[in-house]
């Protein structure tokens, strides 16, 4: 029986990382997510599951905690904001390189700078084309529900230690800061000692025992050869994930003529558009992709021999369009619907944007 | 004289008075030679050896000339990025609670950009050691100025010398985490003649060993010669280190717990 609760997405997130099993937590205050350290700190599960959960002295430190716990095999995360998703980039880049599985979570705000503690979506190109230096990849998912920011800590630690790679949870200031209602499953255990050691002890930093070589953790290779031949490992397993691991959900999309594509919180929205399309009669669909990183390609592709035009609907001056539009390699129309600066777009002006489009205006 | 000693009649157990502790590999060092950092791994590791600790180890060493320490030393090691060790460090600890954690750092690593995780790990008394290794400069990236490089010692980036009046002053970091309450044992030492070695070996015993009471962090800063940076013979810079170095930075304990 599935506990049911209303919780604001920040809170699910935090209640979602410790029945995850999650063995710490590391985070620094930054508006629109502190809630997650509050929660924490109020539920205090340390006392019940273990698990550690400390404020550090800033998101570099707060990374870099995360570093040295996921070097240990076990399972840890953090949170914060666009501008200390920035901060944390370095730290995300040794992660990637030294492929170490964990979770961050970003609630973006508008931008550049300082910017605002409004909503955006303005940090996708940092959070699926790199962000940090060097080639890698991290995992990216889009929550659009406070019921997904409850669900995704579990996922984001399944896929990082099934990949060993970062899995970052793209949300922002309106799922973070919503309430909605919240389906809690039953906890899953924090693992073992004994369960660390028999599941990460060939690679983690457990303590070197004398039956097997001492475990180094590292992402320094001077050599260029082999720094290449390392790169080149990263991206044959992004390929194997790239394979396996694309999620999306289809909306309406049966007999769509016209197709939204957006995620997170502009796919809420745009569910509301497609409602108000058809009640006039025009048969639109929503496409929601759920992994930014690997990108539903090919299911956007194939829905691009079905459907006459695309409008990408995001809280930025348009970065996810450019994916769609390598989607569809140019064969239909591609439209870009954006606001940004923290200002959340309505149903109707998307519908009427698509409407404009379809009469070509 | 007919009973000389050849090689094969000194090398015999009963000759044996030392050697190289298991803990360290066989792999070279890269350290210059008659650098301090060589004979610094090699403390920290044969005191882990002689706790018998090994398997309950973990090391972190972050950029800087340590940063391939994870070659020589023999136990699990994380790299960690420029300055962040202590937070590294601190998260380790915290989720392996009864193991034994230690950083090996350098001045610019730890004084400068890693500054603010040096003190609020001090700050939060994380059951750590932080073995430091002052040498005024920064050696693998060349010789440029440092943190703790001394008024008027030249660097690549002072090369007329270090003016206080632009470029500050040397941070004496030590005698800073030495006022935090979460710091447990604080102490400053040499590993430039053997007598200074002996001590610094016990040093670094007693702040592993602190680790056990739960009490705090303990701090072991090693002021060490960087001859290649200095541009000076071993010799020199060591002699140079004597009359220099020890003056701005004097031997000894700095925070001694009574327990101890």
């Amino acid at each position: 029986m599935k506990e049911l609760k209303l919780m604001k997405g920040n809170e699910a997130f935090a209640e979602g990382t410790i029945r995850a099993g999650a063995d710490a937590y590391f985070g620094y205050p930054i508006t629109p997510q502190s809630e997650v350290l509050e929660y924490l700190m109020t539920v205090r599960p340390y006392e019940t599951t273990g698990m550690v959960v400390l404020q550090a002295e800033s998101e570099i430190a707060a990374i870099n905690m995360v570093y040295g716990g996921a070097c240990c095999g076990k399972r840890v995360l953090t949170s914060s904001s666009s501008p200390g998703i920035s901060l944390k980039q370095e730290g995300i880049s040794y992660l990637a390189g030294a492929e170490l599985p964990c979770v961050i979570l970003n609630v973006v705000r508008g931008g550049p700078g300082l910017g605002t503690i409004q909503p955006s979506q303005s940090d996708y190109f940092q959070s699926v084309k790199g962000g940090g230096h060097g080639d890698y990849k991290c995992i990216v998912l889009a929550p659009s529900s406070v019921q997904e920011m409850y669900d995704f800590p579990k996922l984001g630690f399944e896929l990082a230690f099934k990949y060993r790679n970062p899995v970052l949870i793209l949300s922002d200031g309106i799922i973070g800061q919503m309430m909605e209602k919240v389906y809690l499953d039953e906890s899953t255990p924090r693992w073992t000692e004994e369960e660390i050691i028999k599941n990460n002890s060939d690679w983690a930093t457990t303590g070197k025992t004398s039956d097997r070589e001492r475990n180094i953790i590292t992402s320094l290779i001077l050599e260029a050869a082999i720094q290449e031949k390392h790169v080149i490992k990263l991206y044959e397993k992004y390929k194997v994930i790239e394979d396996n691991e694309i999620r999306y959900e289809k909306f309406q999309c049966d007999d769509a003529e016209y197709l939204f594509v957006a995620y997170g919180s502009s796919a809420r929205v745009c569910q509301k558009s497609v409602q108000l399309l058809r009640e006039k009669g025009i048969k639109a669909g929503l496409l929601r992709p759920i992994t930014l990183s690997p990108y539903p390609k090919k299911a956007i592709k194939d829905l691009s021999k079905q459907v006459k035009s695309i409008v990408v609907v995001e809280m930025s001056m348009g970065q996810m369009v450019e994916d769609v539009m390598l989607s569809v390699e140019c064969k239909i129309p591609v439209n870009h619907f954006g606001r940004t600066g923290g200002v959340i777009p309505s149903p109707n002006e998307v519908a009427d944007f698509m409407m404009k489009k379809i009469k070509g205006e | 004289m007919q009973d000389t000693l050849t090689t094969k009649d000194i090398i015999k157990p009963e000759n044996l008075v030392y050697s190289k502790t298991k803990l360290l590999t066989d792999t070279p060092l890269s350290y210059c030679p008659g650098c301090g950092h060589g004979t610094a791994n090699r403390l920290v590791m044969e005191v882990i050896d002689e706790m018998g600790i090994q398997s309950q180890t973990i090391g972190i060493a972050p950029v800087g000339c340590s940063v391939l320490a994870y070659n020589f030393m023999n136990i699990d090691m994380i790299q960690a990025a420029h300055g962040r060790a202590p937070a590294v460090a601190t998260a380790v600890k915290r989720v392996f609670p009864d193991k034994y954690v230690f950083t090996y750092q350098g001045d610019g690593d730890l004084a400068a950009i890693g500054t603010s995780e040096t003190i609020h790990a001090c700050n939060r008394g994380e059951n750590i050691t932080i073995v430091f290794i002052n040498n005024g400069i920064y050696g693998m990236t060349g010789g440029q100025m440092a943190p703790t490089t001394l008024p008027n010692m030249k660097a690549s980036t002072c090369p007329y010398g270090r003016d206080v009046e632009i470029m500050g002053h040397p941070l004496k970091i030590t005698e800073l985490v030495a006022q935090l309450p979460g710091t447990y044992y604080v102490t400053r030492q040499a590993v430039h003649t053997p007598a200074a070695v002996r001590k610094a070996k016990k040093a670094i015993r007693k702040a592993i060993e602190n680790q056990k009471l739960k009490k705090g962090l303990s701090f072991v800063e090693i002021v060490s010669n960087c001859n290649s940076g200095w541009k000076m013979t071993p010799n020199d810079s060591n002699k140079w280190m004597e009359e220099n170095m020890f003056p701005e930075y004097p031997m000894g304990d700095i925070k001694v717990p009574s327990e101890i």
